[in-house]
């Protein structure tokens, strides 16, 4: 690949099927053009490629497997870095060739143990033996299983199997999201939300089948989400009021719950969503009003905020939506800022609504451990 | 009343409430039976019921009370006919708001030009404005009206410069507190020099109406702010304080010292203000201040300290759909002073970097609150959740007496198809009107808690946001 400096890029491209080496490099084009909009779709279409990749391609072992993804997992990453879903992808399938590696082993040593103690114990004590053995491996930190040598051919198929879950569960996120709206919103409820998200969206529609609550709407200035989410809501018959930034701390004091969608949800907890939702954050804690965000375990990222900063966190936008370039004369005097993201820390935020059920903030680094693996904290 | 209409019901009954009045009356009398239409209530119908054995004759058999009720439907559907065809005739002060309340509601925003009375329609009569869906919280509070013809049916009593005052309010060509409250003063003083006593009419009495006539035509315009109600306060209290016996002439000079005395006062408290910050070292050199929105004090403030030699930079937070920042960010970028502009949504990501906030205010309340532009609150939490001190700078004819906890009891609405606009994007909203479910909201104040203020600076000194009582009994004495 040709680089912009003119330098050929000299990476050891260990893609040999031509069709994946396409696919690869097409996403990586719309990741840095910004043609693929919304995560949903982002980590569609990265798990689809991996999908492929692991297919396709012809590897040896699996070593070399996971070496391939990790590398093209880089790739991706880096094309796009402040999108993190294409990141948690691939570290999803990373863990998800990992365990079926691991199931593969146990099941063999299992084996082994059972013909062992097979004419001694009863079965109600294989229980207890596989305990020991999981315990064995944790106390002990055995390290991962050797994995260099395992042949790929037996654990294709379901790692593949493992990965069309994944498509699935992501399919569904958003449905098993809004299933449980009727948990969380009771009749003549005053809600707030900021911004455009599908996912709020779709909870508050389904929602409203069966409760009739009110919507307040921040605008999100210069963005402007805000303004399209209030028409959609609207269309669906949700008594919709929409309302500027400025007005957040005011209309706070009358709001029942504050119902937000968030771009990405840190390791610590925290949030990365969109600019602005700090200051609500902020205003709930004021006046008591507990904050739930609603996000699908896709958005749930390993990455901890390391700056205050925000340098390698946030993303700035053209300064033309905040003040236009007609303004000529005092915009070549002033500096303007027009940030996409906020830091929301942990602290302000009360519940997570994933697919999988609520979770309190802190328990968030528990599903970090279920979804990623602790060898792959950095590509 | 047109309030408890908005249910939107669309039943006969709701359509013929003005002459409510008229069928009771005819109902009365004993010998006819009025017919019930849907929806009557059943106490109505029992009266009415009552009324037709009442009568002594044979009852009517059920064909007959048929045909009567269907010949009173017409008659009052043709009565509702004419009606319909002259809907701008105000026949009368008090009864014409429900009438068009009502119409209105049929032909919700065809019939736009609506007309204010100055002086003659009483106080409490909301005046007639176009329906805009009322957003809960604020339904007792007038809604904002727009193609307004102000001088339309203006009560001829009205100063001319009265009205162009009004004008200019409502146009927004005058903006800001201070200069509602400086041009008001200019304004009266142009009505006394104008105003000559009747004869047999006492002067103070007499110029006392006039004046509260006039001011009542500009809390119609826009409602007044409380540097304005002080302003007038202080006058009326100087007008009442002529002796019988003086000439015309020289009450008249004793009331433009008043007003230019209380002009100069307020302008001096600018200045008071700034030597204050300045010289007790709240700013200093390397200071990065945060502003909100545009404020003439604190504007002043700043280009002061800027001549005196200060080496600081501001951050100037603006907030739709006024976007007064602007304004705010040319006059300072003018005067040569470094400056930043944000949105107040990327508050929270600059707030690190400030070291304190300079916030301007439309009125103090005596329970400490500060009431300011909308926004004022959020940057002023922000500034607290990051520790960066909050001044508030505000000349004492702006205390209240008046206490608030919330923004929603007492402020006043905008225009809220201002929030339409959104520069050079498509307009997501431009059809905001015909879905019914969505309302959009726009209030121009707020009310900012005492505690997240960490010090007021008035002409008088820097006092804790509670010392407001303290202050107003001393300018009493």
């Amino acid at each position: 690949m040709w680089l912009r400096n003119g330098q050929m890029e000299t990476i050891d491209i260990q893609i040999k099927d031509p069709i994946v080496r396409n696919k690869v490099d097409g996403l990586i084009e719309d990741l840095k053009h910004g043609n693929i909009l919304g995560s949903y779709q982002l980590a569609k279409n990265t798990v689809e490629v991996l999908l492929h990749m692991i297919s396709k391609e012809e590897l040896a072992n699996v070593k070399k497997l996971i070496s391939v993804i990790r590398e093209q997992g880089q790739r991706l990453m880096s094309a796009q870095p402040s999108e993190t879903v294409v990141g948690n992808m691939v570290y999803r399938v990373l863990k998800i060739i990992r365990d079926e590696c691991r199931a593969i082993d146990e099941t063999a040593e299992e084996q082994s143990q059972e013909s062992i103690q097979k004419s001694s114990t009863a079965p109600g004590d294989d229980v207890s033996n596989k305990d020991i053995l999981s315990l064995k491996k944790l106390l002990l930190a055995e390290g991962d299983v050797d994995i260099s040598d395992k042949s790929i051919s037996s654990l294709k198929a379901p790692i593949i199997d493992a990965v069309n879950e994944l498509l699935v569960e992501l399919d569904t996120s958003q449905e098993n999201i809004s299933a449980q709206a009727l948990e969380h919103i009771h009749s003549n409820e005053v809600i707030m939300t900021a911004g455009q998200s599908h996912t709020v969206e779709a909870f508050f529609k389904k929602a409203a089948k069966k409760r009739t609550f009110k919507v307040i709407v921040v605008e999100c200035a210069p963005f402007y989400q805000g303004q399209k989410m209030a028409t959609n809501l609207a269309s669906a018959g949700i008594n919709t009021t929409l309302i500027t930034d400025s007005a957040v701390f005011a209309m706070m004091a009358r709001v029942n719950k504050v119902i937000i969608g968030t771009h990405t949800v840190m390791a610590n907890g925290g949030l990365k969503a969109i600019n602005g939702c700090h200051a609500i954050a902020l205003a709930a804690k004021y006046h008591s009003v507990p904050l739930v965000v609603c996000a699908p375990m896709y958005k749930l990222s390993p990455k901890y905020l390391c700056s205050c900063d925000q340098v390698a966190f946030n993303k700035f936008a053209s300064p033309e939506d905040v003040m236009s370039f007609s303004e000529g004369e005092i915009l070549s005097k002033a500096q303007i800022y027009n940030p996409i993201f906020d830091y929301v820390p942990p602290e302000l935020v009360t519940l997570y609504i994933f697919n999988i059920g609520g979770n309190a903030p802190s328990y968030v680094y528990r599903l970090l451990s279920e979804l990623y693996d602790t060898e792959d904290q950095e590509l | 009343m047109p309030g408890n209409q908005d249910s939107a019901s669309r039943s006969p009954l709701s359509q013929q409430t003005p002459s409510r009045g008229r069928r009771k009356q005819k109902s009365n009398p004993r010998g006819q039976s009025t017919p019930q239409l849907q929806g009557q209530t059943p106490q109505q119908n029992q009266n009415i019921k009552n009324a037709s054995p009442g009568e002594g004759d044979t009852p009517k058999t059920k064909a007959q009370l048929r045909a009567e009720r269907r010949a009173l439907q017409e008659a009052q559907r043709a009565a509702k006919a004419a009606t319909k065809q002259s809907p701008s005739t105000p026949v009368s002060t008090k009864k014409t708001p429900r009438k068009f309340g009502l119409q209105m509601q049929d032909t919700a925003d065809k019939h736009d030009k609506v007309s204010i009375s100055g002086g003659e329609t009483p106080r409490n009569v909301t005046s007639i404005s176009t329906i805009q869906r009322r957003t809960g919280f604020f339904a007792h509070l007038p809604r904002y009206q727009h193609n307004v013809s102000l001088t339309k049916d203006a009560n001829p009593k009205i100063h001319p410069a009265i009205l162009k005052l009004g004008l200019q309010y409502v146009e927004g060509v005058i903006c800001g507190s201070n200069a509602r409250c400086l041009a008001l003063l200019g304004t009266l003083k142009q009505v006394i020099e104008t105003y000559s006593t009747p004869k047999q009419k006492e002067l103070s009495r007499d110029l006392s109406t006039n004046l509260k006539k006039n001011m009542d035509f500009l809390a119609q315009s826009r409602p007044l702010s409380v540097g304005m109600i002080n302003a007038f306060k202080h006058l009326k209290s100087c007008i009442n304080g002529i002796p019988r016996e003086k000439a015309e002439d020289e009450a008249k000079q004793d009331l433009y010292g008043c007003i230019d005395s209380y002009k100069q006062s307020i302008l001096l408290a600018g200045k008071a203000i700034a030597k204050n910050l300045i010289e007790n070292d709240k700013i200093t050199d390397g200071d990065t201040i945060m502003v909100y929105a545009f404020s003439s004090l604190i504007k002043n403030v700043l280009c002061e300290a800027h001549d005196k030699g200060k080496t600081f930079s501001v951050i100037v937070v603006d907030g739709r759909p006024k976007l007064e920042g602007r304004e705010m960010l040319r006059r300072l970028v003018k005067h040569g002073i470094k400056c930043s502009y944000i949105l107040i949504s990327a508050a929270s990501y600059v707030m690190r970097e400030v070291t304190k906030v300079l916030l301007g205010a439309h009125a103090l309340l005596a329970n400490g609150y500060v009431m300011s532009r909308v926004g004022s609150s959020q940057v002023a939490l922000i500034a607290r959740s990051y520790n960066v001190p909050v001044l508030v700078c505000c000349e004492t004819y702006k205390f209240t007496e008046k206490v608030q906890t919330d923004s929603f009891v007492s402020n006043e609405l905008g225009d809220p198809n201002s929030l339409v606009q959104i520069g050079k994007k498509e307009n997501y909203l431009s059809n905001w009107k015909e879905q019914k479910s969505l309302h959009l909201m726009n209030f121009i104040y707020d009310v900012t808690p005492s505690d997240l203020i960490s010090m007021v600076i008035t002409e008088l000194g820097m006092v804790p946001c509670t010392s407001v009582p303290v202050v107003l009994r001393i300018k009493q004495v």
